[in-house]
């Protein structure tokens, strides 16, 4: 299994994959810190997992559902569902632009 | 006597028999936030109106009595920051099931507890908010994620508190603070209103002065909830039931005291836990580690920090995508350092071409655990462990450190991860630095009564509950 180098150009990549705004300061530090990180998750593969199957949850549980019914005691007004919301707009979410306007 | 330094379950039979009054209670519980608060940093958000609450909640089983709860959980009638600047003036539309519950038995919240920011922490340091001290000893350290809620505790300043474990997050800082902390098996108690962490770790559950406390408590927390599709079907006993049966034919294996970088006083008293448990009944033995998986070994922890750090931070990196700042709480520019750390890392290893290796990988040797243990209770009834690897760390302790939490974590990480059952009970005082131990004893699957009733016989033969000695 090869090695993971973590360099700041990766750590770049992946401040855009996560939506983590990062300086280049902090690239390299992380960079550093990051490659510290993986060191030790790289002992996991020092471990014999043959025939092992890989578990997602502990609780054997299977297709829990529930009656497609409104829950009128979970459902927000409108109100309630603005009211953290620090940009707002006619009963609406503000976002920041997406879309250029010369689209 | 200071009435905030009584049990729950002394303030109960007090308030039942009419000896005590809450207006009383309240006075002595505010007078301490009031004076060992600003010092401590233990409550982000305290309730005002508490006590006019309590009032109306006497005729309810738990009788207005005052509990501190972790800042995670969602409660309408306070402020709710996990610890994080991204959440800070985040008031919630709606109510944890934890919190919806003890209020309904009347319980009062009087506060929100301090803890590292998005519980991302063994330590109460990376708290957005500045660290909490241990009231044991404030130049110290209470532990984390919930050590607010040990602390709030340890300092007499509720009845009781709500906790939430990923990987030893409850009964970690319990230890360090000298307090009760109990992890309830995975799925046993609702996570619906909980700040998602690592959704298939976390657990909330009770701390307490005591063990009974802890049953007390856990009653009401416990049962299937049907707006978290991971909580269990199962029945949910009386926990108050049964937890003074003792321990006499219980079957018990001691784990993880031959391992490198103990304390040795965490070994003796570790050690002395199963000669004391011997001498209530049990069978004893210890159970060596070993490095691979081997039938009635226990395998070395060391592998459950790769484990961990893998699988929590994927699920932090997807739980803490809904943090963009626009329909609540600030951008992604607020998270703090670890905080950006872990979805970083999540994220990567959750990414194409990373995935298969690192994530099936560790879910792999996760199962492994899983085996492990389930080798271990088919000849076992209970596992008794260091809960922590030493005493709580001097305040300072975790700066420059990524991997601190994981390495603090160690020997609690793979019951955490299988999901298991637990509790930390105190087992040792230093009278120089004032600052504790902790025992861990580790239950199967939905073994809670199990679990409870090796704690409470402990509890009472150690003797060394400073509340159990003035009552």
């Amino acid at each position: 299994m090869k090695k993971v180098n973590f360099t700041p150009q990766h750590v770049k990549k992946i401040s855009a994959l996560a939506q983590i705004p990062v300086t280049s300061e902090e690239e390299n530090k992380l960079a550093a810190g990051f490659n510290k990180v993986i060191g030790v998750v790289d002992e996991l593969f020092n471990v014999d997992v043959k025939d092992v199957v890989p578990v997602s949850q502990v609780t054997g549980l299977t297709n829990i559902t529930r009656a497609d019914e409104i829950d009128s005691e979970r459902t927000f007004t409108q109100a309630e569902a603005l009211s953290n919301a620090k940009r707002t707009h006619n009963g609406f979410f503000a976002v920041n632009q997406v879309i250029d306007k010369n689209e | 006597m200071k009435l905030n330094t009584l049990t729950l379950a002394s303030a109960l039979t007090l308030l039942k028999s009419k000896e005590i009054k809450l207006a009383d209670l309240y006075s002595d519980i505010q007078k301490e936030i009031s004076a060992k608060n600003p010092q401590l940093n233990i409550f982000l958000a305290v309730d005002e109106l508490a006590q006019a609450k309590a009032e109306k909640n006497l005729n309810k089983p738990l009788m207005g009595l005052p509990v501190a709860v972790k800042d995670n959980f969602l409660t309408k009638d306070l402020v709710t920051t996990a610890s994080s600047k991204v959440l800070k003036d985040f008031h919630p539309p709606y109510e944890s099931t934890v919190t919806a519950k003890l209020k309904n038995a009347g319980v009062v919240i009087i506060g929100k507890t301090n803890m590292d920011a998005w519980a991302h922490g063994s330590s109460t340091e990376t708290s957005d908010f500045g660290p909490t001290k241990n009231p044991r000893n404030s130049g110290y350290l209470p532990g984390g994620s919930s050590g607010g809620s040990a602390a709030a505790v340890a300092a007499d300043m509720c009845l009781g508190a709500i906790g939430s474990e990923t990987a030893g997050s409850t009964r970690q800082p319990s230890a360090w603070c000298g307090v009760v902390g109990f992890k309830p098996t995975y799925g046993r108690v609702s996570r619906a209103g909980v700040v998602a962490m690592g959704s298939s770790l976390d657990s909330p559950g009770p701390i307490g002065k005591t063990v009974e406390d802890c049953a007390i408590i856990l009653n009401f927390l416990a049962g299937q909830d049907r707006y978290d599709a991971t909580t269990s079907p199962l029945p949910v006993p009386d926990y108050t039931k049964n937890f003074t049966r003792g321990v006499k034919g219980l079957k018990i294996g001691i784990c993880y005291t031959d391992l490198a970088n103990l304390d040795p006083e965490v070994i003796r008293s570790v050690k002395h836990a199963g000669t004391i448990f011997g001498r209530l009944g049990a069978e004893v033995e210890l159970i060596p580690v070993s490095e691979k998986f081997e039938k009635d070994k226990i395998l070395d922890p060391e592998y459950a920090v790769g484990v961990y750090t893998v699988v929590q931070r994927g699920e932090v990196s997807s739980n803490l995508a809904r943090y963009d700042g626009i329909r609540f709480g600030n951008d992604r520019s607020f998270f703090g350092d670890e905080a950006k750390r872990r979805i970083m890392l999540g994220t990567f290893t959750l990414s194409t071409g990373y995935a298969d290796k690192y994530y099936v990988r560790a879910q792999q040797v996760r199962n492994l655990y899983i085996r492990n243990f389930q080798n271990l209770f088919e000849k076992y009834d209970l596992l008794i462990s260091p809960t922590s690897a030493g005493f709580a760390q001097k305040l300072g302790a975790t700066a420059d450190n990524p991997m601190y939490g994981e390495i603090e974590d160690k020997l609690l990480e793979p019951s955490s991860l299988s999901g298991l059952t637990g509790i930390n009970v105190p087992c040792f005082h230093d009278d120089k630095t004032n600052l504790y131990l902790g025992l861990n004893i580790t239950g199967n699957y939905f073994n809670e009564e199990k679990v409870l009733k090796a704690a409470y016989a402990f509890e009472h033969e150690l003797k060394i509950n400073s509340w159990l000695k003035n009552e």
